[in-house]
């Protein structure tokens, strides 16, 4: 059939809600050395599923079962059969059903010897036993094997009566036990999304209940089991219940099924099974502590007596106390024997003590076939500016920032990365430097309520701002926490850019979508993040006008392009957008281009810039440029918990606006405690000892519970070269009202730092540098 | 002036052919999809018609995909547009729209072969039969952990698109879906 595709050497690993199955493929596992994948697990979306999974047999319970040479009766039969393979020249039977007779035959009939088959069953008058008694086979009915005998392999087995206690009446010598305790269907596949079952008593096994099969979102079942899984153990019945479940699925999915016919199988009628649990009925506990139920966790019918004994009286809790189904197998071949002995130590019926919880997958799978590609290179997108590959081979050494990488600095020969810094911020003060900003993120705003919405997403007031100027901004969360910062550029009357943290921009423009898609729907304004349009660079230092004047195009001067304002047009040849806003103190430009001249512009700068001492700069020489100037910076001097009040920023906090986003937060009695943490400058008493990140302030009493009362903590922290001290902000209790005093900073290795209270500019707080 | 994409003409054969399909104009256009000013607009500067939803219309000269229920991409030749944004801002004042270049802020991928869908499949979620993902349809998905957006040309041939910073991870993770012998031979 054209429409069907069969997949060899794949396993329905497991079925999840709303039809979804896995399948577990071995794609060149079985050919070691081939080219491509080990594995493939499929994800397969159905409308209905059908599974045909067969059963599995279970051992029987009686002592020694565990020794090498005993053996699954079908296992025997399958290694005969399909693989010409002898287990042993001579074999026990034990057995509580017909089925396993056929390996008795089998031995027979290829030359092999069965010495006995020990039937637990008092009345055995079905064909296959009589086939095996005209063979000449000695079988034994009512009887058991009382132990196997042999140490590290099958040596014998001693017989006793089933009804009894374990009296051995016989040693017979064998080097195969071969034994079959009956059938489980395989129904983890029905179960694993809650299909239900039933204990047949009569066949001694739990099978699919028709009427509670895992639902799917039209409220109907979505599984259907078929054949030997739904509890058909006679070949005939088998195949006729598949067919027929075939059908059923085919019309469930609106296929009409045409009638075939179902292969007639030849098979002998075979006689009830008894249930039997343990071998022989009434084993002692000598025995029991021999007789294995888990054969990879070593549970046997002792533990799950004892288990019983101890109150653990539902199977999950029996489970997890004995550890019984819980090794790699899940209990495919020990559940059912341990669920018995449980339920006839307590007393109870098989149905009533349950079943533990099927869950995927059916049989374990590889952790590759779940995770794929996600390794290696591939494990973690990397975000790259435009500008990174150049970055990458002339000394970038980057760190993460978000999903990008950005340098920290450029190394230079043989340098420190803590020289290389302290090179990059002495070279911008002084002629020029070159950073890469096109990280920045920048989102525009569009439509006739842009002005509106900015006022309420700001906490300070944008909608006056004139067309051609910048604005710096605070956003807050609706709890009041500070949330992002950056510069607002007004593009025309209806139309505003908006620039964020480097790590905020995907936030940032979800967090405005949200809020227009749900609270401010009728708004007219459209958002669009175009931070990856531009590549933006920004040229900054003494020289940076300089060298703007030497690429040409544009009218650079202060006059046509004063402090926080922005124009158009083109510089060196490129499309460009300068904006003179500075993060580091200096006269700069950040020159947005298109992302695809972003390297041509950079190569540009740096050829022109030679003359005027440019070099490069990376992040860390941005920090410490904007800490020298007293400048916060979101996730340094906020952590979630700070609010601009903290940061001494009401003057971003408009008061002739109405509301904005966290305003009525800040007038909550916490938010507007006079004893919050407020930011301050320190500096340290010896010049030389920067204070470390992160640490406390202390006032030299010592709480309750035996810790140093804290009075603040630092949030930045560096070596400034400019001013050749140790600097850094933080915040401290009253820390405003408390210019001029001396706090300690005690370290983790027990010494204290100490340092005064200052303003936290440290560098040009006329902002003359900078307005030039 | 050297303008390069990000891929900056990379490309990578195997059971499919992936290669960087240079520098292309693309415009974010957002606004009411319904309204008759926005299609008189693309009638007259694109001589295109708004997509049904889900769906590209395609003329000779440019093609233009639906994002969302107000929200579209112009795709055209690279030089072309800022005069098409001016144009198309000028014939739409007065209605509340969006028009802006995001021609440098993507990479494009052209990928061709017969066993497109079958690569695809390897890390998106998205129904790739061609019932579900006929030709003229866009699916906005996911590559891996990215958000990606695909359409056929025609059984061979395919357009992906994604952000620009990570144009190189996507190269890679296409190069790594058609490595040979990961065949799947589903599609």
């Amino acid at each position: 059939m054209p429409n069907v595709t069969l997949k060899n050497r794949t396993m329905g690993a497991g079925v999840y809600d709303h039809g979804w199955a896995t399948g577990y493929e071995s794609i060149t596992d079985h050919m070691p050395g081939k080219k491509g994948p080990r594995q493939r697990l499929w994800r397969i979306r159905a409308k209905r599923i059908l599974t045909t999974t067969g059963a599995i047999e279970r051992p029987l319970s009686f002592a020694g079962n565990d020794l090498p040479g005993v053996m699954l009766a079908g296992s025997v039969r399958d290694y005969l059969v399909d693989f010409g393979t002898s287990c042993g020249d001579i074999m026990v039977l034990a057995t509580n059903n017909d089925d396993a007779y056929r390996t008795a035959i089998k031995q027979s009939e290829v030359g092999l010897k069965v010495a006995a088959i020990l039937d637990a069953r008092t009345s055995v008058t079905g064909e296959l036993p009589n086939k095996a008694r005209e063979m000449g086979i000695r079988v034994e009915t009512g009887m058991a094997i009382s132990k196997v005998k042999g140490s590290k392999s099958v040596s014998g087995v001693s017989i006793c009566l089933q009804a009894g206690e374990g009296v051995p009446l016989e040693e017979i010598k064998c080097d195969v036990v071969a034994m079959s305790g009956g059938w489980s269907p395989i129904v983890h596949l029905w179960s694993h999304c809650g299909g239900k079952l039933n204990w047949d008593a009569e066949n001694a096994m739990f099978r699919p209940d028709p009427e509670r099969p895992p639902l799917g979102d039209d409220g109907s079942g979505f599984v259907a089991v078929g054949g030997t899984a739904n509890g058909y153990m006679i070949a005939n019945e088998a195949m006729q219940d598949a067919i027929s479940q075939g059908k059923l699925v085919a019309k469930q999915v609106g296929y009409k099924p045409v009638n075939s016919k179902s292969s007639i199988v030849n098979v002998e009628n075979e006689s009830p099974i008894e249930q039997i649990w343990q071998m022989p009925q009434g084993m002692s506990v000598k025995l029991q502590a021999k007789t294995f139920l888990d054969y990879q966790n070593d549970v046997k019918v002792s533990d799950v007596r004892l288990a019983a004994r101890e109150g653990y009286e539902s199977v999950e809790h029996t489970k997890r106390y004995t550890t019984l189904g819980m090794a790699t197998d899940q209990g495919k071949l020990s559940n059912i024997n341990g669920l018995a002995i449980l339920a006839d130590s307590l007393k109870a019926e098989i149905p009533n003590v349950g079943t533990t919880t099927f869950r995927p997958p059916y049989h374990p799978i590889s952790m590759g076939s779940i995770a794929g590609d996600a390794r290696g290179e591939l494990f973690k997108p990397i975000r790259k500016s435009p500008i990174h590959n150049w970055i990458e081979e002339n000394g970038g050494f980057f760190e993460p920032v978000a999903d990008w990488r950005r340098p920290y600095c450029y190394q230079k020969n043989n340098e420190t990365v803590k020289d290389s810094v302290q090179r990059e911020i002495l070279n911008t003060r002084t002629n020029v430097g070159l950073l890469d900003a096109s990280t920045l993120g920048k989102i525009i705003v569009k439509g006739s309520d842009a002005g509106k919405f900015l006022d309420m997403i700001y906490t300070n007031l944008m909608s006056n701002l004139k067309v051609g100027h910048c604005r710096y901004g605070l956003m807050c969360t609706e709890n009041g926490f500070l949330s992002d910062d950056g510069v607002v550029a007004r593009l025309d009357e209806n139309t505003f850019l908006c620039h964020t943290t480097s790590g905020g921009s995907d936030r940032i423009h979800a967090w405005m979508e949200e809020w227009l898609q749900t609270e401010w729907w009728d708004w007219k304004v459209y958002t669009a993040n175009v931070t990856e349009q531009y590549a933006q660079i920004a040229v900054v230092g003494p020289n940076a006008r300089k060298l703007l004047e030497k690429l040409g195009g544009m009218d650079v001067s202060k006059e046509a392009l004063p402090f926080m304002r922005f124009s158009e047009g083109k510089i060196g040849g490129i499309r460009a957008r300068p904006f003179r806003i500075s993060f580091s103190g200096e006269l700069s430009y950040e020159i947005a281009v298109p992302a695809s001249d972003g390297q041509a512009f950079w190569d540009m700068c740096i050829e022109a810039g030679k003359e005027f001492g440019i070099q490069p700069y990376g992040t860390e020489c941005l920090h410490v440029m904007r800490a020298e100037k007293g400048f916060i910076m979101i996730g340094d001097e906020t952590d979630g918990t700070v609010i601009p009040q903290d940061l001494n920023m009401e003057w971003a906090l408009s008061k002739k606006k109405e509301d904005f986003l966290g305003k009525r937060a800040h007038l909550r009695s916490h938010m507007s405690d006079p004893s919050r943490w407020k930011l301050v400058g320190l500096k340290t008493v010896d010049p030389n000892v920067v204070i470390p990140d992160g640490a406390y302030a202390t006032d030299g009493t010592i709480r309750e519970n035996g810790v140093k009362n804290m009075i603040g903590r630092v949030t930045s922290t560096y070596f400034s070269p400019t001013l050749n001290r140790s600097i850094a902000m933080g915040l401290v209790k009253f820390g405003p009202n408390r210019m001029g005093e001396i706090i300690d900073f005690p370290t983790l290795e027990g010494k204290i730092i100490k340092a005064e209270i200052c303003n936290q500019v440290f560098l040009d707080p006329e902002g003359e540098r900078q307005n030039v | 002036m050297s303008s390069i994409t990000a891929l900056n003409g990379a490309s990578c054969n195997g059971i499919i052919n992936v290669k960087d399909a240079g520098l292309l104009g693309m415009i974010t256009l957002r606004g009411d999809l319904k309204s008759k000013a926005l299609a008189k607009a693309l009638d007259v500067e694109l001589g295109n018609v708004i997509p049904d939803q889900r769906k590209v219309s395609s003329t000779s000269k440019n093609t233009i995909a639906w994002m969302s229920p107000d929200e579209l991409l112009i795709i055209t030749n690279y030089k072309n547009v800022s005069k098409i944004i001016s144009n198309l801002n000028k014939s739409l004042t007065g209605t509340h729209s969006l028009v802006v270049d995001v021609s440098d802020a993507r990479s494009v991928f052209s990928l061709d072969g017969t066993a497109i869908r079958d690569v695809l499949s390897k890390g998106s979620p998205a129904n790739m039969s061609i019932d579900a993902l006929p030709l003229g349809e866009v699916r906005r998905t996911r590559i891996a952990q990215l958000a990606v957006a695909f359409w056929f040309t025609d059984e061979m041939n395919c357009q992906l698109i994604c952000f620009r910073s990570v144009g190189g991870y996507i190269m890679d993770w296409l190069k790594n879906a058609s490595e040979p012998g990961s065949e799947v031979n589903f599609h």
